[in-house]
C-alpha cells in the first residue's frame, strides 16, 4: 500500500504545484488522478517515483517501494535504439545478461502487439505503436507499480481506444498497481476502479470516486452501457465542483 | 536516376569549366606564369609527382594527427564538463579564448616552443588547435540535448553515472558531434597550410610549402597541381566524415534519413 499524507511541492519559481495533498492506494488498485492542465498531477506522480522529493509531508510505503514502472505522455525512446533495445533498457541498466533481457524484452513487445516489430526503429513506428514500445519497456521491467503520465493524451481516438482495452488486460494479467494521469472524465471513468479528482493548482483531492461497482471485474467494458454514462456523470460533477 | 543526375551535373559543369580555361589560355596566347592552361597544371603534376606525393603524404598525415587528436581531446573535456558544472565553468571560457585568437598569431611561438627539429609536431599542434573547438562546442552542446525524460528513466531504474552517459548522453550527442567533426576536419587542414606557411620554407615538407616554393621559383603550374591536390585532401575529408555521419545516423537521425 502506498500512502501520501499532506504532500506539498513548489517548483523552483517558487509556484506552488501542491499543497495538502493526501491519499491512499491500495496494492492492485487501478487508479486515475484526474485534474486540469498544471493541477500538479504529474508532479505528484514524479514524487511517488522518487524522481523530485516532497518539500513537506510524508510519501509512505507498506513495505519496501515496489518495482516501478513509468509511462510518459511522450513515447521517450531512444531514436537510435530498435523497439527490442528500447524495451531492454531497464534489464540493460540492472545489468541483467543479455539472453535473458532479450527474451523478456521481446515477451513485453508481444505483450502490447509488437511482436513482429522488434527490430523496428522507432522512426518506423506510428505515435500509437511507439506508445506501445513505450509500455512494453515499462512491462519488462515487470512492476509492481506502473505510473502513467497522460500516456495516451497524443493519440488519435481509435488508437486511444485500443490502447485503453490493451491496458486493462495487461493490468489484469498482471495485478499491479496502476496510477493513471489524466484530464479526460471518460478515460479515467472507462480504466479505473478509483477516480482522484484534484483540485487547480495548488492540487490535493477534492474527490475520491469509487468506480468498483460500476465495473464488475472481468466483464468487458463498454462505452454505451448506462453504467458508464452514469459514472461519468459522477466523475464530471465532482470535476466540475473541484474546479 | 536522381542521384546519378545530382553528381554527374557538377562533373559536367567541372569539365566545361576546364574546356573553357585551356581554350581561353591557349586562344589568348596568356603565358604560362600567369595563367597556366589545364593541360599544362596536370603535366606538372605528373612531371613532379615524386616530390608532390611525398608532400600530399606529409600534409594528410599532419593534418589527421591534428585532427585525431583534437578530437580525443575535445571528447574527453566534453565528457568531463557534462560530469562537473563546476569544470566547465571554470575552463570553457579559455576554450573560448583558444579558439578567438586568431591561431596564426601564436603559430610562430608553437614553432619556437616545440622547436623546428619537431617540425611536423609543431604544426599538427597547430592544425589540432583550430580543429579543437567546434569539436568541443558541438560536443557539449550534444551531450547537454539527451531527452531529459530519458534520464529521468535511467535515474528511475538505478543507472550508474557511466551508464547514462553511454547509453543515453552519448548516442544523443552523437549527431552533434558528428556536425563538429565535419566542421573540424576541413578547418584542421586549413590550420595545417596556414601552420606550414608560418613555419617558412625549407623546413616544412607538405604541400603548402610546395606552393610557397614553386611560387618562388615562377613555376606557377606546380603551385596549381599542389593547390588542386590540398583541395582533393579537403574534399576526401569531408566526404569520409560525410559518409561516418551517414553509416552512424541512417536508421534514426532526421538528418540522415531518407524520405518515404
Amino acid at each position: 500500500m502506498l500512502s501520501l499524507s499532506q504532500v506539498a511541492k513548489r517548483y523552483a519559481n517558487g509556484v506552488e504545484a501542491l499543497s495538502g495533498l493526501s491519499f491512499t492506494v491500495q496494492d492492485g488498485a487501478f487508479v486515475s488522478l484526474l485534474g486540469p492542465s498544471g493541477c500538479g498531477k504529474s508532479t505528484a506522480l514524479r514524487l511517488i517515483a522518487g524522481l523530485s522529493s516532497p518539500d513537506a509531508g510524508e510519501i509512505r510505503w507498506s513495505g519496501a517501494r515496489p518495482d516501478l514502472g513509468f509511462v510518459f505522455q511522450e513515447p521517450t525512446l531512444m531514436p537510435w535504439a530498435n523497439a527490442l533495445a528500447n524495451a531492454r533498457l531497464p534489464l540493460d541498466l540492472r545489468h541483467l545478461p543479455r539472453a535473458p533481457a532479450d527474451a523478456r524484452a521481446s515477451a513485453a513487445l508481444e505483450r502490447v502487439g509488437l511482436g513482429e516489430f522488434a527490430r523496428a526503429f522507432p522512426r518506423e513506428l506510428s505515435g500509437g505503436m511507439k506508445m506501445r514500445v513505450s509500455i512494453a519497456r515499462a512491462l519488462a521491467a515487470q512492476p509492481r507499480l506502473l505510473l502513467m503520465d497522460e500516456p495516451f493524451a497524443a493519440l488519435d481516438e481509435p488508437a486511444r481506444a485500443a490502447l485503453n482495452d490493451d491496458l486493462l488486460r495487461l493490468w489484469r494479467e498482471d495485478r499491479m498497481t496502476v496510477i493513471f494521469v489524466t484530464h479526460s472524465v471518460s478515460e479515467s471513468t472507462y480504466l479505473s476502479q478509483r477516480v482522484l479528482v484534484m483540485t487547480p493548482r495548488p492540487g490535493r483531492i477534492a474527490a475520491d470516486i469509487a468506480l468498483t461497482d460500476l465495473w464488475t471485474d472481468g466483464t468487458p467494458r463498454d462505452r454505451l452501457s448506462p453504467q458508464f454514462l452514469e459514472g461519468q456523470r459522477l466523475v464530471s460533477a465532482a470535476m466540475e465542483k473541484a474546479a | 536516376m536522381k542521384r546519378a543526375f545530382d553528381i554527374l551535373l557538377p562533373v559536367i559543369l567541372a569539365a566545361l569549366l576546364l574546356a573553357f580555361w585551356q581554350w581561353k589560355v591557349v586562344h589568348d596566347a596568356i603565358p604560362a606564369y600567369v595563367l597556366p592552361a589545364p593541360s599544362a597544371i596536370l603535366h606538372a603534376l605528373v612531371a613532379n609527382w615524386s616530390t608532390l606525393s611525398v608532400s600530399l603524404v606529409s600534409t594528410i598525415v599532419i593534418t589527421l594527427e591534428g585532427f585525431l587528436g583534437a578530437l580525443v581531446v575535445a571528447v574527453v573535456l566534453a565528457i568531463l564538463f557534462s560530469q562537473s558544472r563546476l569544470l566547465e565553468r571554470a575552463l570553457s571560457p579559455y576554450a573560448v579564448i583558444l579558439q578567438v585568437t586568431p591561431v596564426v598569431a601564436i603559430a610562430p611561438l608553437i614553432l619556437i616552443w616545440v622547436g623546428f627539429e619537431h617540425i611536423d609536431v609543431a604544426l599538427s599542434l597547430i592544425a589540432g588547435i583550430i580543429a579543437f573547438f567546434p569539436i568541443l562546442s558541438n560536443a557539449v552542446q550534444g551531450l547537454k540535448s539527451a531527452d531529459f525524460h530519458l534520464l529521468d528513466l535511467a535515474r528511475l531504474y538505478g543507472a550508474s553515472r557511466w551508464q547514462t552517459l553511454w547509453r543515453i548522453q552519448m548516442p544523443s550527442a552523437l549527431p552533434a558531434l558528428l556536425t563538429g567533426m565535419k566542421i573540424g576536419g576541413v578547418i584542421a587542414l586549413i590550420g595545417e597550410v596556414t601552420a606550414e606557411f608560418a613555419a617558412g620554407s625549407g623546413t616544412a615538407t607538405g604541400l603548402a610549402w610546395r606552393i610557397t616554393e614553386s611560387g618562388n621559383r615562377l613555376e606557377i603550374a606546380t603551385m596549381f597541381a599542389a593547390l588542386a591536390l590540398l583541395g582533393a585532401v579537403g574534399i576526401v575529408i569531408f566526404l569520409a566524415l560525410s559518409g561516418l555521419e551517414y553509416l552512424l545516423l541512417r536508421h534514426w537521425h532526421e538528418s540522415a534519413m531518407r524520405r518515404l
